[in-house]
């Protein structure tokens, strides 16, 4: 047993806490308040190799591993949640389902340039009419020779136009319901590719969020992802691994809230006393923090599990779940514990309480987390 | 081109606080960083890497946990990095500090030796002029730009109080940074996974080329006479006085405080 | 090293363009106290050239003997002719105690000096005075201001301190003062000058970080609007500091958002705040309550400001600082 990051994940957590205090923090307040996607921030991102973080240097990748990637989405969200989903949905939704399931070619042309973030990934399973039941697939891909021609639409898609590839499912065999989906690697500027509306969201907002449309969108037969039925596989797959990124983002939330409500409660006076006197503000800090730790080993432990090879679907759902968790629950008496102005914008915690409320949400509800720790235990 | 940048692991002096009780400093929990001025240093010896496919070693002198702030300069992207430590070397002031490095250096082979202007712990601004003048060679300090014409002339831009001068002068040289000058770069992802697999060189005083009577305590000419806190911060005076009165009392105080 | 064979307290005269500098007579003040305490006199090294003529003003301002190095290869400083001249006067006249101000000439000179002649040299110092045992008590601040150091060079002469300007008292010039003037030849080793200077250019002073500043003057609402800023401004001048403000006074527009002091602002540390007509809300304690000393003016006197002031005066900012504005100009 061993509790320490490795000498190269010390001295990572060294670099991404300054760069997210110095180029990520900055702007967090201005890409909410704006809903404006943070390019510049994805291209420093690139520059210093955070858009590859677990990729096998061969491939173009930075040659880290699973634990320094959820370092990286939860420092950044300290600062920034936004940024921290993007590098998230980018690693874990577009680069490690092609690392995983992809045709030698496949990896060759899209790891490199994705892992050195000359491309932005994106993912694209849910839809209108299916969301948490994702075998409700509608899109259809339909075998036309050395073709497939997709039709339908995703919604609620992270990275939106920003992105340059996509992962998307699509039924090529209705009849035989999950076994009949098939995943896709398409490229932006595809004919037939185009997005639709862009949402309005309560948190997050900088982060792009649209719907992708396909219209006979004709995509050669080499950018399947992995066999032809095998798409739902993949998907799960790539969810588990994805829970990994979202639960190191809520953590990041929590310690962000965290950390602005210990400067506050030192400064702010009441009754003659700073608020950090007080017992009660104590008693809060301190469960606060003990429920952050928490979160962070099981984070953390999932991340370790993944980088072994070992299994790690219900460790992600459990640190997904009780991390989202944490998050609502910190951001929540952080702004209590700011009073009034915690209310307010000139204060960071309300954009945290509506950027943690996501974490419940996307890449699997609480409950669909609760059904895969469930299920491992009967199975 | 070959660059050795000479660089010092210090406590963060913006975390240090003072305990109210005691007065002392608290170190405790203070991050150690590489001295801002000479991560300015290490940027400006990556630019001319870029820029004109310079060799770079980093060089530092300090206890062995300096050693993180080397694996740092090399995840940055220097290529060979020296840690110099021996219980010989310590309790060293300035001078006995430049004798050391100086030591060391006439080891490397160098067309330019960088250092930052001062370091925060103690401020001085003097191992830079020191080094260079025990290896003879020529020394710009207050540096804020460089140019280098790719054959042995540099010409440097030197900050001083009320603009600029600029120099010319040819390698060998050494010169000390500014650190609003040059913008560090980050560590990068691979330059992390890559830090500790390189090897760091570790070099004590039989290593070096020094006499043993000019480094640590014993070849320092300067030793602290005594050390105090500026003193606990007592509760303020508060006046109610007329404006003339009010006047008075700033002028005097500021007096007191050699202010004016 | 037989110490006693080394007399007097000497002070490099730095002069740019033929002008002696403020630092200079300073210096020249505050040796002639640490000459009372040992007994000895006061000495200024001048180098230039054609610079001779200013030699009397050092005398009238406390210097007992000047000595002049003439030469072109003195004109405008550069490290090695002027760690020459140094030297070779150090090594002819043997000084007990040399100060230097700890401007960029001072600090790039006075290591290489200390070096050569192979001396202590204790930099950037804020007190000097002379010990029980006639030793220089050279005292400087560490660790970013946290922590004072007295330093001593008890084995090697010469006791060499580079001064921070500003901080010692010069001396009324004296018109009637008489001083010795001393010429020196500097046997140059030309071969050794490697740096030439190419031009010298002015810049009107940049705007300094007010993080970075050492003196800050800081205007709040009660200072109201342009005319009491321009209070502000006229004392931040005097007292050669950088102007900052809360944020009521930067969303007014009359200061731009990087002198801003706070939380949503900058943090700041300098050895004085003057912090005028600033109530002080929580997010502006935020950012400046490390400071080295804080004075402030407030009508208000439950202002949460005076928590954290050293020096809190009750009244009206405007009136205080037109008033403090004037008695320092005269």
């Amino acid at each position: 047993m061993n509790f320490h990051l490795t000498k190269e994940q010390a001295l990572f957590e060294q670099m991404i806490r300054s760069f997210a205090e110095k180029e990520v923090k900055p702007l967090a307040a201005e890409v909410d308040e704006q809903e404006r996607f943070p390019e510049e921030t994805v291209a420093k991102m690139a520059r210093v190799g955070l858009l590859g973080i677990p990729v096998p240097s061969e491939l173009g990748g930075a040659g880290g591993n699973n634990v320094m990637y959820a370092q990286a989405v939860e420092e950044l969200s300290v600062a920034c949640a936004t940024t921290g989903v993007i590098v998230s949905a980018h690693t874990s939704l577009c680069i490690a389902p092609i690392l995983e399931s992809g045709t030698p070619e496949q990896k060759k042309k899209y790891i490199p340039r994705l892992a050195s973030g000359e491309w932005l990934g994106a993912f694209g399973l849910t839809e209108p009419n299916a969301g948490t039941d994702a075998s409700a697939q509608q899109t259809t891909a339909v075998e036309d020779g050395d073709n497939f021609i997709i039709n339908g639409s995703k919604i609620f898609i992270t990275n939106a136009e920003y992105a340059h590839v996509y992962i998307i499912f699509a039924m090529t065999d209705k009849s035989q319901g999950v076994k009949g989906i098939t995943a896709f690697i398409i490229e932006k500027g595809t004919p037939g590719f185009s997005f639709g509306k862009k949402e309005k969201k309560m948190g997050i907002r900088g982060s792009a969020t649209s719907e992708l449309i396909f219209e006979n969108c004709v995509i050669p037969r080499e950018n399947m992802l992995g066999k032809v039925g095998k798409g739902f596989g993949i998907a799960m797959k790539t969810l588990d691994g994805g829970r990994i990124g979202i639960a190191a983002q809520a953590l990041g939330i929590a310690q962000g809230a965290l950390n602005e409500t210990v400067k506050y409660i030192k400064e702010r006076k009441q009754f003659g006393k700073p608020l950090s006197a007080f017992q009660n503000t104590q008693f809060q800090i301190a469960d606060m923090q003990t429920r952050i730790s928490a979160a962070r080993m099981l984070v953390r432990s999932a991340a370790f599990k993944k980088d072994q090879g070992e299994k790690f679907s219900a460790d992600a759902a459990m640190a997904k779940l009780y991390a989202a968790e944490v998050a609502m629950e910190v951001a929540s008496k952080a702004i209590q514990l700011h009073g009034g102005y915690g209310y307010t914008r000139e204060y960071p915690v309300e954009r945290m309480l509506r950027d943690a409320k996501i974490t419940e949400i996307y890449e699997g509800t609480s409950e669909v987390q609760k059904m895969v720790i469930a299920a491992n235990l009967l199975k | 081109m070959n660059i050795v940048v000479c660089i010092k692991q210090v406590p963060d002096t913006t975390e240090i606080k003072i305990n109210p009780a005691t007065g002392t400093l608290i170190r405790d929990g203070v991050p150690s960083i590489i001295n801002p001025d000479d991560k300015a240093g290490l940027e400006l010896a990556l630019r001319m890497k870029d820029l004109h496919d310079a060799h770079v070693t980093v060089i530092t002198m300090g206890p062995p946990q300096a050693d993180n702030a080397l694996r740092e300069a090399l995840a940055m992207g220097v290529d060979d990095a020296i840690h110099l430590t021996d219980r010989k070397f310590a309790g060293a002031d300035t001078l006995a500090t430049s004798h050391a490095l100086a030591g060391a250096l006439r080891n490397l082979t160098f067309d330019l030796i960088i250092t930052g202007r001062q370091a925060i712990d103690g401020d001085t601004a003097q191992v830079g002029p020191q080094i260079a003048e025990h290896l003879d060679i020529a020394q710009v300090s207050y540096l804020r730009k460089l140019d280098y014409d790719g054959k042995r002339t540099f010409t440097i831009e030197r900050s001083i109080e009320d603009g600029y001068e600029i120099l010319e002068t040819e390698a060998p040289c050494l010169v000390t940074v500014l650190s609003d000058a040059f913008q560090a770069r980050y560590m990068t992802v691979k330059g992390i996974m890559e830090a500790y697999a390189k090897e760091v060189k570790v070099w004590g005083f039989n290593e070096i080329e020094v006499k043993e009577e000019d480094l640590g305590l014993k070849g320092s000419p300067t030793k602290v006479h005594k050390a105090f806190s500026r003193g606990v911060k007592a509760a303020g005076e508060l006046y109610e006085l007329d404006t003339d009165e009010a006047v008075g009392t700033i002028i005097s105080k500021l007096k007191e405080k050699f202010i004016i | 090293m037989e110490n006693s064979t080394y007399k007097g307290v000497y002070v490099f005269a730095e002069q740019r363009n033929g002008e002696i500098q403020k630092v200079a007579l300073e210096l020249v003040g505050k040796a002639r106290d640490l000459a009372a305490d040992l007994k000895e006199k006061v000495y200024a090294i001048l180098l230039g050239h054609n610079i001779a003529g200013q030699a009397q003003m050092l005398i009238e301002h406390g210097a007992d003997v000047v000595i002049c190095a003439d030469a072109p290869e003195l004109e405008s400083y550069l490290t090695e002719p002027y760690t020459q001249a140094m030297c070779h006067i150090i090594d002819l006249h043997k000084p007990d105690i040399l100060l230097i101000g700890a401007t960029t000439t001072g600090r790039d000179l006075g290591p290489r000096v200390s070096a050569r002649v192979a001396t202590g040299l204790t930099a950037d110092c804020t007190k000097l005075e002379i010990g029980e045992d006639k030793h220089l008590l050279m005292t400087r601040p560490a660790f970013g201001g946290n922590l004072m150091a007295t330093i001593v060079c008890k084995e090697h002469r010469p006791q060499m301190s580079t001064v921070r300007p500003g901080v010692m008292q010069s001396l009324e010039a004296d018109t009637q003062r008489q001083g010795e003037i001393i010429m020196v030849d500097v046997p140059f080793a030309t071969q050794k000058f490697k740096v030439r200077l190419v031009k010298s250019v002015k810049e009107k002073t940049s705007k300094i970080d007010i993080s970075e500043a050492k003196i800050l003057i800081s205007a709040g609402r009660g200072m109201g609007c342009c005319d009491g800023l321009n209070l502000v401004k006229e004392l931040a001048e005097t007292l050669d500091a950088q102007v900052s403000a809360s944020r009521a006074v930067v969303d007014c527009g009359l200061v731009g958002h990087d002198q801003q002091v706070g939380q949503t602002g900058k943090t700041v540390r300098p050895d004085l705040y003057f912090a005028a007509g600033i109530s002080g809300a929580i997010q502006h304690l935020a950012g400046m309550e490390e400071s080295g000393y804080i004075v402030a003016i407030n009508k208000d006197k439950y202002a949460p400001i005076f928590q954290v002031a050293d020096l809190g005066i009750v009244g009206d900012a405007r009136q205080i600082i037109k008033k403090l504005n004037d008695r320092l100009k005269n």
